[in-house]
């Protein structure tokens, strides 16, 4: 079923039998809008003087106005700038008796949308009246969407905004603890508070960086340097990498590899990245002497990395909610693991410069595992 | 000085949570420290706070609150410092801890990062230093 959306078509004439044409002529009019399943329907009201038309409209503003040019009283360009002065959402179409070109200017300085020349046959009025109509509705979505966008950016900033908050909040408050000397008569809570401010500072590090990186992928700044590299190479990279903290938690690491060397054209840095990303949460979201399993299977036109880990898991409403921009899920279990909830957001722009995706299946207490794919082409 | 009082941290931050301890500790106050809303439930099983200092978005944006709530119930005498990361960035205020602010069962709200003399000055106009 498709929705109906009424727009509201004032005519303002003083002649009767003009605005009892245009309504009938209208009577029936319907009209879908691209993309959407809705059908435009117009509700037709009526004015027979420019002075009535004003009243009318300050009551409640139509979408679409048919304006008499001459009329007892003010004219038809004095309704269209009053329309503007009081910046009226609206299409507004002239109508006019004598195609003259001091009309048409002036009417087009006001902002008139459209001219239609008397007589008018019901099919030219239509057409005119179509196109108001879609012109008025496509205006009206490219704003609302730039209203989102407005509002997408203003929640990506408070988030942000908070995020380095919470770190800055404990760093300062550790100084505070160190210049007034509060238990620092004990060397260790010293070393503590230094080493705790040095970690989370590493915290607000990671998640500039995270940015940075998410920003320029998306900018599209970032220079790709595409050559034939081996995907198990920097798989094998970053496991090294993530050793000396999987080793310290008793964690291990593996790779599965389909064949001996796996090839493809890719940009080195951003597999780098893929991995780094993929292997440091499976192991930071492991339990103590669990395992990470890193696949590679060569599937002729990709390449399928995916990454098992035997740790916490997340609900199927979670795994839901990762997808979002800094989600972080946040439970007893995670609660003392830092991160910038970026990663997700960086994994899945590189996997699109793949035509790729970024899968999780995942069970509570069991383990993830967070599958990417990337097309060679 | 306080000595001996009881004080209940509930913070989701292991880092806050931990220089509440120390400054309150070393003023000889008694601390007690929960890292959410139900492990605070179960220190004040057996704990009464005289004092508590609460996180205001932990696991659930609005555990603090809750919690407030939950210990101003148990414990009428306690009184409750709300703290939070939250004002200022989100334009979110939050309405003072008068009768007024209804149900916000909180005597006073701090944004983070707090400082002791901070804590001090709401608890003696509070009327316990």
């Amino acid at each position: 079923m498709s929705e109906e959306k009424i727009l509201t078509l004032l005519i303002v004439d003083d002649e009767q039998g003009m605005r009892m044409g245009v309504k009938r002529s209208l009577r029936h009019f319907a009209m879908d809008i691209e993309d959407t399943d809705e059908v435009i329907k117009l509700k037709v009201i009526e004015a027979s003087s420019g002075e009535e038309a004003i009243v009318m409209m300050q009551e409640s503003p139509p979408d679409i106005v048919l304006l008499d040019h001459k009329m007892g009283g003010i004219t038809g360009i004095d309704v269209l700038m009053w329309i503007n002065q009081n910046n009226l959402d609206l299409m507004a179409i002239m109508i006019t008796a004598y195609a003259s070109i001091e009309t048409a200017i002036a009417a087009t300085k006001q902002g008139a949308y459209d001219f239609l020349p008397k007589p008018f046959t019901p099919a030219e009025l239509k057409v005119s009246v179509r196109q108001a109509a879609s012109h008025l509705v496509a205006l009206r979505q490219a704003r609302e969407l730039e209203k989102e966008k407005r509002k997408v950016r203003f929640q990506f900033i408070s988030v942000l905004a908070h995020e380095l908050k919470a770190p800055l909040g404990a760093i300062e408050g550790y100084l505070y603890l160190l210049r007034d000397g509060i238990g620092m008569e004990d060397p260790a809570v010293h070393d503590k508070v230094v080493k705790r401010s040095l970690i989370r500072l590493g915290g607000m590090r990671k998640l500039i960086y995270d940015l940075l990186d998410l920003t320029r992928l998306e900018s599209g700044q970032k220079k790709r340097e595409l050559s034939s590299v081996d995907v198990l190479d920097s798989a094998r990279n970053s496991m090294e990498m993530m050793k000396p903290e999987a080793d310290r938690r008793g964690i291990i690491i593996s790779l599965e590899n389909s064949s001996e060397t796996i090839p493809m054209l890719a940009d080195n840095g951003e597999l780098e990245i893929v991995f780094n990303n993929l292997i440091s949460n499976a192991v930071k979201y492991n339990k103590d002497n669990g395992s990470v399993t890193v696949v590679v299977e060569d599937q002729s036109d990709q390449v399928l990395i995916s990454v098992t880990d035997t740790g916490i898991g997340m609900t199927e409403d979670d795994v839901e909610k990762l997808f979002g921009e800094f989600v972080r899920i946040k439970n007893s279990k995670t609660r003392n693991i830092l991160g910038s909830g970026l990663g997700l957001s960086i994994l899945r722009k590189i996997a699109s410069l793949y035509s790729g995706e970024v899968s999780v299946k995942s069970t509570v207490d069991v383990g993830t595992t967070f599958s990417v794919n990337l097309k060679k082409t | 000085m306080n000595t001996n009082k009881k004080v209940l941290v509930v913070d989701d931050d292991s880092d806050f949570r931990e220089q509440m301890e120390m400054m309150f500790t070393t003023r000889g106050y008694e601390v007690q420290a929960a890292p959410g809303r139900k492990e605070a439930e179960e220190v004040f099983a057996s704990f009464t706070p005289e004092i508590a200092v609460i996180d205001l978005m932990m696991e659930n944006d609005d555990d603090g609150f809750i919690l407030a709530y939950r210990i101003k119930r148990k414990f009428p005498e306690c009184i409750v410092i709300m703290v939070t990361n939250v004002t200022g960035e989100t334009g979110i205020e939050f309405p003072g801890a008068d009768e007024s602010s209804g149900w916000i069962t909180a005597d006073a709200i701090l944004s983070k990062p707090v400082r002791f003399e901070q804590i001090e000055e709401e608890l003696r106009k509070l009327g316990s230093s």
